[in-house]
């Protein structure tokens, strides 16, 4: 597969993570910032996100274990949260945000475990997406490959697309 | 976090080169808004905490020109921060949140935020905040300029011996600044009573007011003063602790200009005196004086030496040589207020010595040469270098804020009008007066006689510029009052403005012994023009770019000139240059 293909590839390869509302115009934003100073912008801010939001994670998990429930506790977790998921554009994963927040100022406590769980899902969803996009980009970036690694390469994005796809 | 040298403030391209300091808990943010501040070419230094941010500010004061920051830190409530940075090193600060409701919006405003970003925050978001620092500038030179009048005014008043009705002061002269600054109702005489009715209403803060308010500051210490402080002594009802907050920072910025233009022209003299209260040497200018003057009056304050100063070094009454009176060997950079001694004569550029920078386009012109030549229309009014009757109190200019609490005393201000005082120039006169202070108390009287184009300057030179020649009021010099008078008019209408120049001596006591023997010497002429440049701190550069060539060029022009300047213009663009941040608006 062509170079050119290739690229145009990868870069189509991420479409569906907006059609499909998982990233949100803040993830454009990033590719915008990348450049030839920082040309991997995009994937070191999104590592560490999910290194930093883990711990984040934790913390509201500790929280919710609690009886009773710190609802103005969990509120602020939830918050800082949010604000750092807004950072790379996880539309869905900030929408649940605002679910158990809401949650949070009814004093549901169920609703705040469900939400809770369902937010979980997403990130994990998005975080194997965009490991998967990060991939890609990798084998399409311009490298000594011979020609049969190129073929691979265009292989491997081949069936990646097809993945997706399904 | 990233250092970028905090190097001087960039002078060309602005924005590019903006020193943005970001606050943010959230290591991804932090990293996005640097990346992104960075692409507007703007100098970015990160900080997790809020705490490092307070540090870092308080390391280098003028190490940057505007702080972002989130709204939620772990360390610190960032409303607090906020008021932090906006009391003690009073920059622009934008609150960033995820959370946009409109009561924590609010509250970012009514903490003194100049922006609230939502997050995500977007590029072309980040690419406008230098209007902030810009805007700030210019409020800055503003408040400046009315804090300055209103000291001068009450120095007038102390001076003269008026009574306290605020009638001394012209109500041009407010009026004056009123419409050249658009200030509405900042200045007013307004009965207090008026500001209570609305909700956050305007506080006018009258000449009485913040006389009281001066007066407060300085019993309880300029350096422990707090606004609650104040607010209880000052005993008015009416008035709220955010009212004096937003005042007190408003003086400690137009004290700490002062102070240093003060260190920097205080070449070690020191005169005590005070600034010429009676002088009435406080041109009316003193909005004119634009920040720079401020420094200088500031530094002047109490010091006698200050920038103003005339250098003491040679005293040469006619020497051909104008001195610039500024505190030569600080030449402040700031455009010390530099008093020209005019060497009889000649107009020296070199009169500003201080400032130099000021000067440097002709400043010949402006220096009122004494002895004969004196042109009257220079009407910089001789300070009289120490005429003010200024309590010769030794104000540390070091200490500056400490001292501050001279502000109360007219020292600064007015210092020096034409008291026949000898002029500054020459080492001698060091009319030190305050020269800093700009203030310059109209010297409305005298002044007008002689072409008071320095008064209008020399309002913000404030008196103590004033050359003391006025001993003679008819003085070679003309009356460095004179130089008040007319231009004084135009904005001081000070009414206090030394009548009669002889008179305005008398009532200064200068302090300086040196004076008097300046007498017909140096007559420290404040060109009006020059005045400006003076005190801009002549060094900026910007200096020749704002002022008119004409007043610079040639006296006569320049007389003419410095009458119908417009203080706007004069010290608009100088104001940058003085601006610490180095804001550098060419």
């Amino acid at each position: 597969m062509e170079r050119n293909q290739l690229h145009r590839l990868v870069a189509l390869s991420r479409q569906p993570l907006f059609d499909q509302g998982f990233l949100d115009e803040q993830f454009l934003q990033l590719e915008e910032l990348q450049d030839d100073a920082n040309p991997n912008f995009v994937e070191e801010v999104v590592t560490l996100y999910y290194r930093d939001s883990a711990r984040l994670i934790l913390n509201i998990e500790q929280a919710l274990e609690r009886n009773p429930l710190d609802f103005n506790k969990l509120d602020i977790l939830m918050h800082q949260f949010k604000g750092s998921s807004s950072s790379i554009g996880a539309k869905k994963v900030k929408a649940e945000c605002t679910f158990f927040r809401e949650n949070c100022r009814a004093g549901n406590g169920e609703g705040c475990i469900r939400t809770f769980q369902q937010l979980k899902k997403e990130y994990a969803t998005l975080r194997k997406k965009l490991e998967a996009y990060f991939q890609l980009r990798l084998h399409a970036a311009p490298s000594e490959k011979s020609v049969a690694e190129e073929e691979m390469a265009g292989i491997h994005l081949k069936m990646f697309l097809v993945s997706e796809a399904l | 976090m990233m250092d970028n040298g905090f190097s001087s403030p960039r002078n060309d391209a602005f924005p590019a080169g903006l020193r943005v300091l970001v606050v943010d808990d959230d290591p991804t943010w932090l990293k996005i808004l640097e990346k992104m501040l960075k692409k507007c070419s703007y100098e970015v230094t990160t900080c997790a905490l809020a705490r490092d941010a307070l540090h870092l500010l308080r390391e280098r004061k003028d190490g940057y020109d505007i702080v972002i920051s989130d709204v939620n830190m772990p360390d610190m409530d960032g409303f607090k921060l906020l008021e932090h940075v906006g009391l003690e090193m009073d920059l622009p600060v934008i609150m960033m949140s995820v959370d946009g409701e409109t009561s924590r919006v609010m509250k970012g405003v009514q903490h003194g935020a100049c922006d609230y970003l939502l997050k995500p925050i977007r590029m072309k978001e980040l690419r406008n905040i230098w209007q902030h620092v810009f805007r700030k500038k210019i409020n800055e030179v503003r408040d400046i300029e009315i804090l300055e009048g209103m000291e001068t005014i009450q120095m007038t008043r102390n001076g003269l011996d008026l009574p306290d009705d605020g009638h001394l002061v012209c109500g041009e002269d407010l009026t004056s600044v009123k419409k050249r600054k658009d200030i509405e109702g900042k200045h007013d005489d307004k009965d207090p009573g008026d500001n209570s009715s609305t909700k956050k209403a305007r506080v006018v803060w009258s000449v009485d007011l913040h006389q009281k308010f001066v007066k407060a500051v300085n019993q309880i210490g300029f350096d422990k003063v707090g606004p609650k402080k104040i607010l209880d002594l000052m005993n008015v009802p009416w008035l709220t602790r955010e009212n004096v907050a937003s005042h007190l920072q408003k003086y400690r910025l137009y004290l700490s200009r002062l102070q240093r233009e003060d260190t920097v022209s205080l070449d070690g003299i020191k005169h005590s005196d005070s600034p010429l209260r009676d002088s009435a040497g406080s041109f009316g200018t003193q909005n004119s004086i634009n920040k720079q003057q401020l420094d200088v009056a500031n530094r002047s304050y109490g010091f006698p030496g200050n920038s103003l100063l005339v250098q003491n070094t040679e005293p040469r009454s006619h020497d051909s040589e104008r001195k610039g009176i500024v505190s030569k060997s600080a030449a402040e950079p700031k455009g010390a207020l530099s008093f020209e001694v005019p060497d009889s004569r000649k107009p020296k550029s070199s009169q500003m010595e201080f400032g130099h920078s000021f000067i440097s386009p002709g400043s010949e012109v402006n220096f009122a040469e004494f002895d004969s030549n004196f042109p009257t229309r220079f009407s910089w009014c001789e300070v009289p270098q120490t005429q003010l009757k200024q309590e010769p109190k030794p104000l540390h200019l070091d200490d500056g804020l400490s001292q501050l609490t001279l502000p109360g005393k007219q020292q600064r201000i007015q210092a020096d009008y034409p008291q026949p005082a000898p002029p500054i120039i020459s080492g001698s006169s060091v009319t030190e007066r305050d020269i800093g202070s700009v203030k310059i108390k109209p010297l409305n009287d005298e002044c007008r006689n002689n072409a008071s184009l320095a008064s209008s300057i020399g309002s913000t030179i404030e008196t103590s510029h004033v050359q003391t020649k006025t001993h003679a009021a008819s003085h070679q010099a003309f009356d460095p009052i004179s130089i008040n008078t007319s231009s004084m008019k135009n904005q001081t209408s000070y009414s206090s403005c030394i009548s009669d120049l002889e008179s305005t001596q008398k009532n200064i006591n200068w302090g300086l012994s040196p004076f008097a023997t300046l007498d017909d010497d140096l007559q420290v002429c404040w060109v009006q023009g020059d005045c400006y440049a003076m005190n801009l701190g002549l060094q900026n550069i910007e200096f020749p770019e704002y002022c008119d060539p004409g007043l610079i060029a040639d006296a006569p022009t320049y007389l003419y000139d410095a009458v119908r300047f417009d203080y706007e213009n004069l010290y608009d663009p100088t104001e940058y240059p003085l601006i610490e941040q180095g804001l550098f608006i060419a």
